[in-house]
């Protein structure tokens, strides 16, 4: 019978093979009084175990190097550090030669002082840093007791590997050949097995449970790590099942890679640009992974939020430079401060506000707390050098607005030159688009921005008048409405008389049921989640503009979302 | 002995990859170099003490060397604490 373990899918892929159960033995070791004569020669083999480790993990990280290059191999040499740590390496020695006791139980003790350290701290990061000690001691441990550590280097058939857990090195030494993925009783996505396996591109599966202990090595198993579910001894009708599905996400996926280096153009030639939204510079990875046309979107609140005083000029302006060069001049638009509504700052002191989406957010605040806004804007154009920039200014609702903080980005600009630092003159600014008064007045606003960004969400909260965090009005979330659809055209259309370009950064721009119309209404970038781009590219590569053109008049014209979906699926099964 | 406060801002905080660098750095110094934050003082030549201090973006931490070449030490490491890395 079939028996269904379920964990987090860490790496993506399905995987079809025998079980091979493995794992470190790790006995408690006993505590051992030596004589004060004993504790020299007891030094001396810590010491020798500490340096056969050394070697092991130098031959490790030589070799994940040479797969994988240097910067996944670095966390070896973070290993070879902790061999070299005076918290790991001196207080055993110490304690070795104080407490008179045997190197094991001392190696042991500090290590899980150590581990028990690590595991407390807040950052999640930080505790995954307790698998690297338990990996490394593991290791000094395994040449004390005489026992040194298995490897995974020698599997001699096709396996799925099962575990406890995987440590670092265990999963560097994965023989590709034979290991087709792996699944862990514990673990996270952020663990290092399950990154590594990310770069591997080896499907894997963490915190499947202690019922992994239970999976007898050479039991067949279905690994499927899209779903995060592991089919242990599955019936010939599943098997054939996930054999269909395997090939189909094979194929999927080499066709999607393949787009990550191509340009995203229409069916019908149309040159779009399909961008990433990003919320960190960790953000910036997925971005260049998923080949990316540029950074729609770069929401700079993340700079703001989770500490207790403001980023200052100078820490903005190296986060914005770095992002701008990582992007190696490709478009990056940030988006000045949008904080209220929703997003607190507690720092901030700002009034209770009965209505906060209604209230004093994002552009608003910035132009009643100026040194805020003028802080942000410095540190901004004396990054612009550094890469293709554009300012877009969030929650413009009347003219005036945008043209105060035109004039105070300006001032800000002639104070730098003054000062004698280089401003770029390329430098694009715009206004996102999310209060229908803009929308309905773009025409004006046209003519007084290089760029048009419309933010669907809030577009959509505020034309429904329903609050998109309230539950009972979550139906009236209606991307593909006519009324939102009329909006978005007339936006398109204003930029398009001014000749200027429109994109969207909204969770709309990533949906493959709106991104037909939204091509076929003359949208010119999309920005969406980082891994949302390539199966967008493949959609665009399918349309027609021209076709789609006439095919969005028709869907502006009808009466409600269920129409225009339904007229969308109709007019794409025919494609 | 000199000491100098700063604030972190790489993203991700002090994880492997800045740790790394930073306590490879101390290590060249003959000085001692200590860092704290709050009420805890730790050894800057352990990345098991660094990573201890579970340093965020936005913390303050204090640098503290004493001895040898500790100008040089105090300029080459405060950059080090306030540097954007890459990951």
């Amino acid at each position: 019978m079939a028996k269904i373990l379920t964990g987090i899918a860490a790496s993506p892929g399905i995987a079809i093979a025998k079980a091979f159960r493995f794992g470190h033995a790790a006995p408690t070791p006993e505590r051992k009084t030596i004589a004060d004569s004993e504790t020299e020669a007891e030094a001396a083999r810590f010491r020798e175990a500490v340096r056969l480790a050394q070697g092991e993990i130098e031959e490790i990280r030589a070799q994940t190097e040479r797969r994988l290059g240097a910067q996944k191999a670095e966390i070896f040499e973070a290993h070879l550090m902790l061999l070299e740590d005076p918290d790991l390496v001196d207080v055993t020695l110490d304690k070795i030669a104080e407490e008179k006791i045997n190197a094991e139980y001392a190696l042991y003790e500090v290590t899980n002082a150590v581990v028990d350290m690590l595991q407390e701290m807040e950052d999640e990061l930080l505790r995954e840093r307790a698998a690297d000690v338990k990996d490394v001691s593991g290791r000094v441990m395994g040449h004390l007791i005489g026992q040194p550590y298995a490897s995974l280097s020698g599997l001699s058939e096709e396996s799925v590997v099962i575990a406890e857990d995987l440590t670092p090195s265990d999963t560097a030494q994965l023989d590709l050949e034979y290991a087709l993925g792996f699944a862990t009783a514990v673990g996270s996505r952020t663990s290092h097995s399950a990154i590594m396996a990310r770069s591997l591109e080896l499907p894997a599966i963490v915190g499947i449970g202690a019922e992994a202990a239970s999976i007898p090595t050479g039991t067949v198993v279905i690994l499927d790590a899209a779903e995060g579910k592991l089919i242990v001894d599955p019936s010939e009708e599943e098997l054939r099942e996930y054999r269909g599905k395997k090939a189909a996400y094979e194929e999927r996926r080499a066709k999607l890679k393949q787009l990550s280096g191509q340009p995203s153009v229409s069916a019908d030639g149309v040159r779009l640009e399909l961008a990433a939204n990003i919320g960190s510079v960790e953000d910036l990875a997925k971005v260049l992974e998923n080949g990316a046309d540029g950074v729609g979107l770069f929401r700079t609140e993340f700079l703001y939020m989770g500490r207790s005083s403001f980023p200052s000029e100078e820490e903005q302006y190296r986060i914005y430079k770095h992002v701008l060069e990582k992007m190696n001049g490709k478009r990056v638009v940030i988006r000045t401060l949008d904080i209220g509504g929703d997003k607190e700052l507690p720092y901030l002191e700002l009034p209770k506000e009965s209505n906060p989406f209604l209230g004093l957010r994002a552009l608003r605040l910035c132009l009643d707390r100026q040194d805020l806004f003028r802080t942000q804007l410095r540190a901004l154009l004396r990054a612009s050098t550094a890469g293709k920039l554009n300012v877009m200014f969030p929650m413009i609702a009347v003219l005036s607005e945008l043209r105060e903080a035109k004039r105070i980005m300006e001032e800000e600009r002639e104070k730098l030159l003054r000062e004698g630092t280089p401003v770029s003159d390329s430098i694009e600014v715009g206004m996102m688009i999310e209060i229908p008064a803009a929308a309905l007045n773009a025409d004006s606003f046209a003519k007084e921005v290089d760029f048009f960004s419309i933010g669907t969400n809030d577009l959509i909260q505020y034309t429904m008048a329903a609050d998109r965090m309230n539950e009972a009005v979550a139906y009236l979330y209606q991307p593909y409405h006519p009324s939102i659809l009329r909006l978005i055209g007339m936006v398109i259309r204003a930029a398009n008389r001014a000749g200027k370009w429109t994109g969207m950064c909204g969770e709309m721009a990533g949906d493959p049921t709106a991104i037909p119309l939204l091509l076929g209404m003359g949208l010119n970038e999309f920005s969406m989640s980082a891994g949302s781009v390539l199966p967008a590219r493949e959609l665009v590569g399918q349309l027609s503009k021209r076709e789609w053109a006439a095919f969005a008049e028709e869907a502006l014209a009808m009466g409600s979302q269920e129409e225009v979906k339904q007229f969308v699926e109709d007019k794409r099964r025919f494609d | 002995m000199l000491t100098q406060t700063y604030t972190v801002i790489h993203p991700s905080g002090f994880h492997a990859r800045p740790t790394k660098v930073f306590v490879h750095t101390a290590t060249q110094y003959p000085c001692k170099v200590s860092l704290i934050k709050g009420t805890k003082k730790i050894n800057a030549k352990s990345s098991l003490g660094l990573l201890s201090l579970g340093l965020k973006q936005g913390d303050e931490v204090t640098l503290e060397v004493d001895g040898e070449r500790e100008a040089e030490a105090l300029q080459e490491l405060g950059a080090l604490l306030t540097k954007i890395y890459e990951e």
